[in-house]
Order: C-alpha cells, then sequence, then structure tokens
C-alpha cells in the first residue's frame, strides 16, 4: 500500500464520519437532554436529503441554502411529531419500549409518505459551485466536496459544544437532561425545551441527509440504514455523549473507508464488527457509562 | 391483568382447536389453508415474540435473524442434501438456533433498554447482510425454491395438520412456562430487575433463558414456513420481518396471554384484504402501530377486556 492510497481514504473516512457525527450527535442530543430514543432519526435525514433536492429543483437556489431550508424544514417537522405524538406517551410505564415503537412507526410512516411525494426512482443533487473539483497535493486528488464538510462537522463540533456548556440555554438543556421536574419548578417550560431540542435534533439530522446527497444518491428506505450506522457509532462511543459521538463516527468512518477499498463487497459486515469487539471489551461503549446495568 | 385464569384460557384453547382443527374438513380452498397456516405460524412467531417484550420487557428488534435462520436450515439442506433432509433440517435450525442465541445472547444482555433493543437490530441485520452478500452459498437474493416437504407431507392438508399439531404444542408449551415459577420471575424481570437481583435470582440468567427459548421457537415458525410456501427469502431475515412480529403482538395486546396470536391473525387478514403488500402496505401498518400505541397501548384483546369489565360494573351498579 503505498501512502497516496492511505491518505485518499482516511480522507474519505474523515468524511464519510464527519456526516456520521452530524446525523449521530443529533440522536444522542435528544437521548441525552430528553431521555427520548428516536428510531425515525434516520428518516428526518432523509427528508433533509429530499428537501434540499426539492429546493433546488423547484426554485433553483444556491445548494447552501438549500442545505439551510432542509435542516429547517426536518427542524419543524420534528418538532410537529414530538408536539402532536410523542408528547402523549411521556411518563407511561415502560416508556422507553412504546416510544422506540412510536418512532418505529414514523419510520413506516414517513418511508411511504417521500415515496408518494418524490416516487421510488434515485434522486440526485449536483455539488455546489466552487466545490465541484477537487485539490492536487502531491500524487492524490481530494475532491473539494470532502473538505468542506469536514470543515463543516468541525465548526459544527466546536459551536454545538460551546452552545452547550458556555450559554443559558446550553445550560438549561444539560439542566433538563439531569432533572426535568426541579427545571420545571424553576420556571423553564420543559416541555417545550423538549420539543425544541428534539426540533434541533431533527435539524441536525435533515442538515445532514442535504450534505450527503451530492455523494450519495437520494432513495427512501435510507433512513434505516442510517440509523443503523448511526446507533454503531453511539454505541462505540456511549449514548449521550458528545465527544463519544464524534470519537465512535470517526472509527466507524475510518474503517468503513478502508474496507470499502480493500474488500468492497464485505464493507458493511465491518461496521458490526466493530460494535461486536466495542461490546465485548467495552459494552458501555469507549467514553459514557449511561445505559449500563448495574444488576 | 396480564395473566387472567384459567377459565379464559379455555376460551381460546376451545376456539383455536376448533376453527384451525376443523377448517380443513369444511370446504376451504388451498389458498385459504395456506393462509390458515400463515396465521397458525405467525400466530406462534408473534407468542415467542411476547415471551421476551411482554412477559420480561426485552425488546427485541431481530427476531427475524431467528426466523430467517430455522428458514435457511430447511431450505440449505433440502437444497444441497436433497427433500428428505427436510425434517432433519428443521432440527439443525433449532440447535443453531440454540446455540446462536446463547452466543448473541451473551453479548447483547450486558446492556438494557434502549441498546438492547438496538443491538438485536444490528445483529439481525449483520445475519441479513451475510445471507444476502453469500450468494454462492445461500443464493443471496434469489432465495431458494422448491422446498417440498418429503413423503406424505407434502400434501397440502397433511402438512396443515403438521403444523398445527407443532404449533398447539408450542403454544401449550409458552402458556405452562408463563406460568411457571420462571414465568413469574421474568414478571418481576419487567417490572423491577433490581428487586429481582436482591432477591438471589440472576438476572441476566433468566433474561439469556428467556431469549434462547424463544428464539429456539422463532426459529421453528421460520422452518415451518418453508414447508408452506415451498421457498424462502432473504426478506425473511430483514428487519421488516422484525417489525411486522412487533406490530402483531402490539395490535393484539403486549403482555396479553394470547393477543399476539390474535394479532397476528387480524394483521394476515388484513394484509390479504389490502392485497397484500400494496404499493403503501407500510403507510397502512404505520398508521395502526401509531394508532395503537397511542390510543390503544392495551391491545385490542386488553382493550376489549376493559372494556367488558367497566361494562359488567355498569351493570352491577344498574342493579344497586
Amino acid at each position: 500500500m503505498d501512502p497516496s492510497f492511505i491518505i485518499a481514504q482516511l480522507i474519505s473516512g474523515l468524511t464519510m464520519a464527519t456526516l456520521l457525527f452530524l446525523v449521530a450527535s443529533g440522536l444522542t442530543l435528544i437521548f441525552g437532554v430528553g431521555n427520548v430514543f428516536n428510531f425515525a432519526h434516520g428518516s428526518f435525514y432523509m427528508l433533509g436529503a429530499y428537501l434540499a433536492y426539492q429546493t433546488v429543483s423547484s426554485w433553483h437556489t444556491n445548494f447552501w441554502v438549500a442545505t439551510f431550508a432542509a435542516a429547517l424544514g426536518a427542524g419543524i417537522l420534528g418538532m410537529m411529531a414530538e408536539f402532536l405524538f410523542l408528547r402523549r406517551i411521556y411518563g407511561r410505564s415502560e416508556e422507553g419500549g412504546f416510544q422506540i415503537l412510536l418512532t418505529y412507526s414514523f419510520i413506516l410512516v414517513i418511508d411511504d409518505l417521500v415515496k408518494l411525494v418524490w416516487g421510488t426512482e434515485y434522486k440526485s443533487l449536483l455539488r455546489p459551485a466552487g466545490f465541484s473539483g477537487s485539490v492536487h497535493v502531491g500524487g492524490l486528488t481530494i475532491p473539494t466536496y470532502n473538505l468542506a464538510i469536514i470543515a463543516i462537522g468541525l465548526i459544527v463540533v466546536v459551536l454545538a459544544w460551546l452552545i452547550l456548556s458556555r450559554t443559558r440555554p446550553g445550560r438549561i438543556a444539560r439542566a433538563t437532561a439531569i432533572d426535568r421536574e426541579m427545571m420545571n419548578a424553576m420556571g423553564v417550560n420543559v416541555p417545550f425545551t423538549m420539543t425544541l431540542v428534539f426540533g434541533i435534533a431533527t435539524a441536525l439530522g435533515g442538515f445532514a441527509g442535504a450534505l450527503a446527497a451530492p455523494l450519495r444518491s437520494v432513495t427512501p428506505g435510507a433512513g434505516i440504514e442510517v440509523i443503523i450506522d448511526s446507533l454503531i457509532v453511539v454505541v462505540i462511543g456511549g449514548m449521550g455523549n458528545f465527544w463519544g459521538a464524534w470519537l465512535g463516527a470517526l472509527i466507524l468512518g475510518e474503517v468503513n473507508a478502508f474496507a470499502v477499498a480493500l474488500v468492497p463487497e464485505w464493507a458493511s459486515v465491518f461496521s458490526y464488527l466493530v460494535m461486536v469487539l466495542t461490546l465485548i471489551f467495552k459494552p458501555e461503549g469507549l467514553f459514557a457509562a449511561r445505559g449500563v446495568r448495574k444488576v | 391483568m396480564a395473566d387472567t385464569g384459567r377459565y379464559k384460557d379455555l376460551t381460546f384453547w376451545v376456539l383455536l382447536l376448533l376453527i384451525f382443527g376443523l377448517l380443513p374438513l369444511v370446504k376451504t380452498s388451498s389458498y385459504q389453508l395456506m393462509l390458515a397456516n400463515h396465521i397458525l405460524i405467525w400466530g406462534m412467531f408473534a407468542l415467542a415474540f411476547n415471551m421476551l417484550f411482554g412477559v420480561t420487557g426485552m425488546l427485541s428488534f431481530g427476531q427475524a435473524l431467528y426466523y430467517g435462520l430455522g428458514a435457511y436450515s430447511v431450505g440449505m439442506m433440502v437444497k444441497y442434501l436433497g427433500q428428505s433432509w427436510f425434517l432433519p433440517g428443521i432440527g439443525l435450525g433449532l440447535l443453531l438456533a440454540a446455540l446462536l442465541s446463547v452466543l448473541v445472547g451473551l453479548l447483547i444482555i450486558r446492556v438494557s433498554g434502549v441498546f438492547f433493543t438496538v443491538l438485536t437490530l444490528a445483529f439481525g441485520q449483520l445475519a441479513w447482510q451475510i445471507t444476502f452478500r453469500w450468494y454462492h452459498f445461500t443464493g443471496g437474493d434469489d432465495g431458494i425454491q422448491g422446498i417440498i416437504p418429503p413423503g406424505i407431507l407434502s400434501d397440502r392438508t397433511v402438512y396443515y395438520y403438521f403444523t398445527f399439531a407443532v404449533v398447539v404444542m408450542s403454544i401449550w408449551f409458552m402458556r405452562r412456562l408463563a406460568r411457571s415459577p420462571l414465568g413469574l420471575t421474568l414478571r418481576c424481570i419487567r417490572q423491577n430487575p433490581e428487586r429481582v437481583h436482591f432477591l438471589g435470582r440472576s438476572v441476566r440468567l433468566n433474561q439469556l433463558g428467556i431469549y434462547m427459548i424463544s428464539s429456539i421457537l422463532s426459529a421453528l415458525a421460520g422452518s415451518l414456513m418453508a414447508g408452506v410456501d415451498y421457498s424462502i427469502h432473504t426478506n425473511m431475515l430483514y428487519w421488516t420481518t422484525s417489525g411486522e412480529v412487533i406490530l402483531m403482538s402490539v395490535l393484539g395486546g403486549i403482555g396479553q396471554s394470547f393477543g399476539p396470536f390474535i394479532g397476528a391473525a387480524v394483521i394476515i387478514i388484513i394484509e390479504d384484504v389490502v392485497g397484500a403488500r400494496t404499493e403503501y402496505w407500510s403507510l397502512i401498518i404505520g398508521i395502526i402501530m401509531m394508532v395503537m400505541v397511542i390510543l390503544f397501548p392495551r391491545g385490542l384483546v386488553g382493550e376489549f377486556r376493559a372494556l367488558r369489565s367497566r361494562l359488567r360494573s355498569l351493570t352491577v351498579q344498574k342493579r344497586g
């Protein structure tokens, strides 16, 4: 293996890791803050991709505007889903199971609604102007769009960390995660906070979907594959842990990139292999200890 | 509430034996017989799932793994060794399911709640990936056709009674299990695992045990299905199969003794009426699931029982 091959794979893995992180961070955010597990998170990713496609094709907007619209649209739809449906099952006994069942029904419904609106054929989105080429460094060519995704990912990581740890809304979110009732008593509108956080989480998913659309073609049913990948990420990293999700995404992205290059047919099996190894040696994930049983 | 007395069980048993036992004797087309056979097998699959989720509180999204394992054990034996290996194939499926469920179970019962669900899904999808990609061995997306049971079992009616007998015995076994001390421990695990631990019982060991039993029965359902349809497909391992069995249980009533069986019957009949797998089938089942979870979490059987007891108390009040 020559070094340029390795570097090329590293960068492609980093691109995938960034997208995975964007999706997984939304999943882990709403789980960490609201203790809500959104099984349909991947469907919002898919919706984001379709919304971006629609915005570009019907209004001929700039790609970045479409990405923003996709995030906004996925966020609003997510808030609606939380407000209309999920909210009704909070506090029920054995809520966790019902959350999975209800959000599973979202997957089914969203999948078919997408088919109704956009049909089953592949949709593709062009790379944004200025990012369609690639840069040549030494002997290797790197698509500029991949670099853009990596940069955006870094910005989002830093921004999200700053908001969560340094601002008042971030403090409220973290406090809600620890004690909902106390926050209610302190005069924080907890139900509204939950809806808002859910919306931010699905917006992150939709944003990732829109960013990924020029790299992978957009199809209905993409939701489930994305959710399994991002679940593997949070299993590796530890659920509800921001940095864990980042590390998990990085590991999975790189493993995948090299597997695709070396053993393309069996590439998808490798993600599971990483997960199984994590489970054997560190079942609580590499970072957080949440979710690990005491008994 | 979750487990009412023997008397109510009896009603179900009489209905089950009468309806499904006499069905071939009245005039039925071979298509209707196949439909009844599907209901029996899916009903058993759903009841096996209910042992996990309804009784023990372990929501597995990966029972398709064992269902498919059972089906492929039979299919591959028939494909490579011949028709007479149909029954040994069923045995092999049960054995493999037992082994695999212990291996996978040991890994995944280390986490609980949502994580457990996610991991069952991941392992199920892994098995699907392998079956799908390993074209030379499994036939990949083509599946396996022409799996015809040997000897007298090749007769549709005989095979129907064969599955009927197996299903009835399995259901009886599951009912016995639910009433046994193990069943009691499992219900305690659902409600309060820590207390079970305090009482000196191993939560994990019991969970592993029921995961294994449920998986073996799922494999049995899968292998029986191979002989009904004469063919198997990778879709049997796909996550939507797990989703379907969950839907049946939720519709019928999670933890309601025979609810999942009734849920299976209703879903299969709807599927048949709507024209199996219409273009928007997942929209239909998605809406059913949503309505059940939000409005009727006790399922058809649970809500029916609640309604009846409310009516009864009303009439008692009227009489004074």
